[in-house]
């Protein structure tokens, strides 16, 4: 059953039908998804969603799409891990890690991606396309093998090509434009104007920014229909960010489960960190900023919901907390090496500010608290390369023995 | 003629200078304000430029070297 019902202004309220749209028209503001709540709370009741796929998909009377015909390339329901030697480590007793590593292109992006297509094949187009050189990249183009759609990926000329195998093996159209990451970004919006394609992050954007909300759905869920007490979370564009914390209201708005008290805190790189600095300057406008971090996965200077994950670390009583590169790396090492979940340095730098955010005593020991892990370690492995340390012996025991026998090293 | 909706965000030394209306008298560009927020010390406005390809290119690139920081209103279309 689909419950959308049009897209609304999020700045002046003026409200559209349900269209490939990016911004109002008025404001210039951006536009989401509303829908009938009342129509909803009646048809949905917790044991409808357990019986549905252990997919993202059993949430599908949530999200903004209206056919049978869903792109799933079998994202969602990832383990939600209770991380006990993480929490040894960092002071907190019920710390739990929801490894969104595990996805089919290894991040979060499937969620958004998954939707954003069904609906891009529900608009009639034949093609989707997107600029990006990690994970967005990856799951657009094999979200559109999938559909049997054409995909275009713009991508800086000066990009390692080594960045782009993930992407280019689903066959997308791979598109190197001569120029600086703004002259990306200006040509995309102009190819979004005026080819009739889906764009996943401008013109299809409304419906890409629902998908995330399941992460918050499965989260209750698996937490047996509860909002946990804190939750960590990287803030890039700050989509994730807002939508993680909708899908905790929605669930207590239909009645699934009880009032939301959860306090967000997001985290991002030093390096390109607008949200946090506006957060700790009390600002309510976030100025952009040229990213300067090898955290890539996150580095987004101009974030489009930037005020809107602002709002809910202020408004949830969370908070915002920055990582230097290097401490997104120790935090990288601490996940792997406690919980065995090998992150890609986003997550290295949800855990460094976890990490702070515990020992200053603001996140408290015996708070129910989510760290949210968006995207695998694999993919930008040669950030860590220095951490391999081999211990070389010559094919006898003897050789074994002298180095890490009883009178070895270990 | 074409159509670009940007977001202007302008230093502190620069909130006093008539930016916009300089760039509609400087080139053919009609400039249409949407949201603005201007303080003492830091300003952005967002705002839609209408007029020849060239003529906008060509004013953006006189804003920025003027000291504006341009952005396209959607926020940054690159992820990571």
């Amino acid at each position: 059953m689909a419950y959308a019902t049009g897209l609304r202004c999020r700045k002046c309220g003026q409200e559209y039908p349900l269209q490939p749209i990016r911004v109002c028209d008025f404001c210039l503001s951006p536009v989401e998804v509303i829908y009938d709540y009342k129509a909803m709370a009646r048809g949905l009741t917790r044991r409808k969603i357990s019986e549905g796929p252990i997919s993202m998909w059993r949430y599908r009377d949530l999200l903004p799409v209206e056919g049978e015909d869903i792109i799933d390339i079998g994202t969602g329901f990832t383990p939600l891990v209770k991380a006990d030697n993480l929490g040894r480590k960092l002071g907190l007793d019920k710390l739990y890690i929801k490894n969104d590593c595990l996805n089919p292109s290894y991040s979060f992006k499937d969620r958004a991606v998954s939707v954003a297509v069904t609906r891009a094949r529900e608009f009639g187009f034949d093609t989707v396309a997107c600029a990006s050189t990690g994970n967005l990249a990856a799951s657009v183009a094999a979200h559109a093998a999938k559909a049997n759609m054409k995909a275009y990926v713009f991508v800086p000329a000066n990009v390692e090509p080594g960045k782009l195998v993930g992407v280019a093996i689903y066959n997308p159209n791979l598109v190197t434009v001569d120029g600086s990451y703004d002259d990306v970004n200006r040509l995309c919006a102009d190819v979004a104007q005026r080819y009739n394609w889906g764009f996943i992050n401008i013109n299809l954007r409304p419906y890409y920014a629902e998908g995330s909300k399941t992460l918050g759905f499965e989260v209750a869920e698996q937490l047996g229909w509860q909002p946990p007490d804190c939750v960590v979370a990287p803030a890039a564009s700050g989509l994730l960010f807002t939508r993680i914390w909708k899908g905790l209201q929605e669930l207590s708005t239909l009645k699934l489960m009880g009032p939301v008290n959860t306090h967000m805190y997001l985290t991002q790189a030093s390096g390109s960190s607008p949200i946090v600095h506006a957060f700790e300057v009390g600002t309510l406008h976030v100025h952009p900023v040229t990213p300067k971090t090898m955290v890539t996965s996150i580095a987004i200077g101009n974030p489009a919901d930037g005020y809107y994950a602002l709002m809910v670390a202020r408004q949830s009583g969370g908070g915002a907390s920055s990582a230097t590169d290097g401490e997104a790396i120790e935090g990288m090492k601490l996940l792997a090496q406690t919980e065995g979940i090998f992150a890609e340095a986003a997550g290295g730098v949800v855990i460094a500010g976890l990490k702070k955010l515990a020992s200053a005593g603001v996140i408290k020991r015996d708070q129910l608290t989510v760290a949210f892990i968006t995207g695998a370690g694999p993919r930008t492995q040669e950030i860590v390369k220095d951490i391999v340390h081999t211990y070389n012996v010559r094919p006898d025991l003897k050789s074994f023995n002298q180095v890490l026998g009883p009178t070895g090293l270990k | 003629m074409a159509k670009r909706q940007v977001m202007f965000t302008f230093p502190r030394k620069l909130i006093k200078e008539p930016i916009i209306y300089q760039l509609s008298r400087k080139f053919e560009i009609v400039t249409n304000i949407r949201r603005a927020d201007v303080s003492e010390d830091r300003g952005w406005v967002v705002l839609e430029l209408e007029g020849g390809d060239k003529e906008i290119d060509a004013g953006i690139a006189w804003v920025k070297e003027e000291g504006v920081r341009v952005d396209p209103v959607v926020g940054d279309i690159i992820e990571g």
